[in-house]
């Protein structure tokens, strides 16, 4: 395996009588984008805060460029750039203010971060909003304003705390691009996320976590072909006939799920599955045949869906 | 990591980082600061210097105030005032933003800043903010004859002591609140209204019955009133009293940064 930047073991956080994280095991590579996959609450933020030195850990053991981040704080820090879930913009400084402030806090020189600021804009897309207040900016600008400030530091690891959740799909390109961009880079990213998709989009490898355990841990395409089959067949019913069917649909394919609005079939090839159902008279009002997804993947781990 | 980016240097100057954000912050308020700092003398210069000061002294003279016109008595006192709530407004609400409203603090930790050094960094910048209310409060005073220009420029100093004591405090209070529902109506109505009436700000602690007076005597408002008082117009205070008013608000300093620093930490490194 590539040099290793984060490497933890029996990693485990309490709040109290609530476990948050549960003994996890995982290294990140250099240059790699790793991924937490997880529904809310699996433990994932909780994680992503230990690796930024932000919350101590209450056992295990987890080490950041060779150091631990509760003895080494600053240091660990120093070479990473943090995008939390929220973002915490000084919204009364503008754009270029934001970017400006924050590369201070890195000791970086003022004339450095003034041409730091330029580049950053330019890779957020902002420019034209470069003196425009933070709270005038719509969600999708806010989000890149916060990941172009995780990088003015040039950071060595950037970590992303679900770092689409509540833009709409153009802004959501717009920042898959963007993280595209730094990955061709060579920046790693470690990102966590509850939306597959993305998970497919941008990580090289990801471990799926639930109640703060990982259940498995591969690359999108190896947790597909472990867990879920080719192809998925969905089929709809109606809420009242899908309990009536579904044990002769499971007759007809090794794996089933019932979900409470329609019923999932893992097979190779599902035209020749949904030809079957609808030579057997089983006519479903609607139907679709689509790839095995991440999604697939947590259902059979967890038994139940990544968004509840 | 850019090779420009030293934690070291961060170390040593990580507080003044934050102080630069704070007062980049503030001077976006500096319309509003300007007006509070020359409103308020004026105002207070004016209705109770001048108004009331008339009826004190056409009533009792000048010897229920030590000798002096009742203008020059409550003149440190106003001097004090204006320090101790210029550094309540630049610690109160920025650390409420910082860790509560706008979560900035967040932010400022995700960097190789420390919890003790944003605490720092707040209350530097907050006493920025009371050296220039309590200079141009000074300047008033000055230029209307109260105190004198070469005899009272400690209380400047004095002024600046006693908020940045009380800043402290603050400081390390509200670092703890998690609910302001009702946090900023109560220290507003009960804690800093009553400390300006019951802090000899505008009579002598000791015209007020004794079960009254220990709230003089735990206010940084009437030490720093004292003490102003002293090095403002050279008023009668025993040596021993002097160390007293000094070292209580050295303590309220101490034990406030003391507070600040635990709370800071433990609050961004849950």
């Amino acid at each position: 395996m590539p040099e290793s930047l984060i490497s933890a073991r029996g990693l485990t956080k309490r709040f109290g009588d609530f476990t948050a994280v549960d003994g996890i095991d995982f290294d990140v590579a250099k240059g790699e984008s790793f991924g937490l996959l997880g529904p809310n609450g699996a433990g994932k933020s909780t994680t992503m805060r230990i690796i930024a030195a932000t919350s101590r850990r209450t056992s295990g053991t987890i080490s950041i460029l060779g150091r631990d981040p509760e003895e080494h704080g600053p240091q660990v820090r120093a070479h990473l750039g943090v995008v939390p879930q929220q973002d915490n913009l000084d919204t009364e400084l503008t754009v270029t203010e934001n970017l400006y402030i924050y590369g201070r806090y890195f000791g970086l020189s003022k004339k450095f971060v003034k041409k730091k600021v330029e580049e950053l804009l330019a890779f957020a897309q902002l420019e034209e909003k470069r003196d425009v207040k933070v709270e005038a900016l719509s969600g999708g600008m806010k989000r890149r304003l916060t990941i172009a400030r995780a990088l003015v530091s040039e950071p060595d690891i950037l970590m992303l705390d679900e770092p689409t959740t509540g833009l709409d799909p153009q802004a959501r390109h717009i920042l898959w691009d963007r993280l595209f961009r730094l990955k061709e880079d060579g920046v790693t990213l470690i990102i966590t996320t509850h939306f597959m998709d993305e998970a497919e989009q941008l990580c090289d490898r990801l471990v799926v976590m639930d109640k703060g355990k990982i259940m498995a841990e591969g690359s999108p395409a190896e947790l597909i072909k472990q867990y879920a089959t080719r192809e998925v067949l969905e089929v709809r019913f109606g809420s009242d006939r899908n309990k009536e069917v579904a044990p002769i649909l499971r007759e007809m394919c090794d794996r089933i799920e019932e979900l409470p609005d329609r019923i999932l079939l893992y097979v190779e090839d599902g035209e020749s599955l949904l030809e079957a159902i609808t030579a057997k008279k089983l006519h479903p009002n609607t139907s679709l045949v689509r790839r095995s997804s991440l999604e697939d993947v947590f259902l059979r781990l967890t038994g139940r869906s990544l968004i509840e | 990591m850019n090779q420009g980016v030293s934690v070291e240097n961060i170390r040593r100057n990580g507080a003044l980082y934050v102080a630069e954000s704070r007062i980049r912050q503030m001077s976006k308020w500096k319309g509003i600061i300007t007006l509070v700092a020359v409103g308020n003398p004026l105002f207070y210069l004016v209705a109770i210097g001048i108004g009331i000061g008339i009826l004190v002294t056409e009533n009792s003279g000048t010897s229920g105030t030590g000798g002096v016109e009742y203008i020059v008595f409550i003149a440190p006192a106003l001097l004090a005032n204006t320090a101790l709530l210029g550094a309540m407004d630049e610690t109160v609400f920025p650390v409420m933003e910082g860790f509560k409203w706008r979560k900035m603090f967040y932010a400022i930790n995700s960097t190789p800043v420390t919890g003790p050094q944003i605490a720092l960094g707040v209350f530097l910048a907050a006493l920025v903010r009371v050296a220039f209310s309590v200079f141009l409060y000074w300047i008033f005073l000055v230029a209307f004859g109260v105190l004198s220009f070469q005899d009272s420029w400690m209380s400047i100093l004095v002024a600046m002591y006693g908020g940045a004591a009380f800043g402290a405090l603050m400081m390390g209070v509200v670092a703890g609140v998690q609910k302001d529902d009702y946090f900023l109506t109560v220290l507003g109505r009960l804690v800093i209204t009553p400390l300006f009436l019951f802090s000899g700000t505008f009579f002598p602690l000791t015209n007020m019955p004794i079960y009254l007076q220990p709230i003089g005597w735990i206010s940084p408002l009437w030490h720093t009133t004292e003490l102003g008082r002293y090095f403002g117009y050279g008023a009668e205070v025993p040596g021993v009293m002097l160390s007293v008013h000094f070292l209580f608000l050295t303590a309220m300093l101490v034990v406030g940064i003391k507070i600040s620093n635990i709370r800071f930490t433990n609050r961004l490194l849950k």
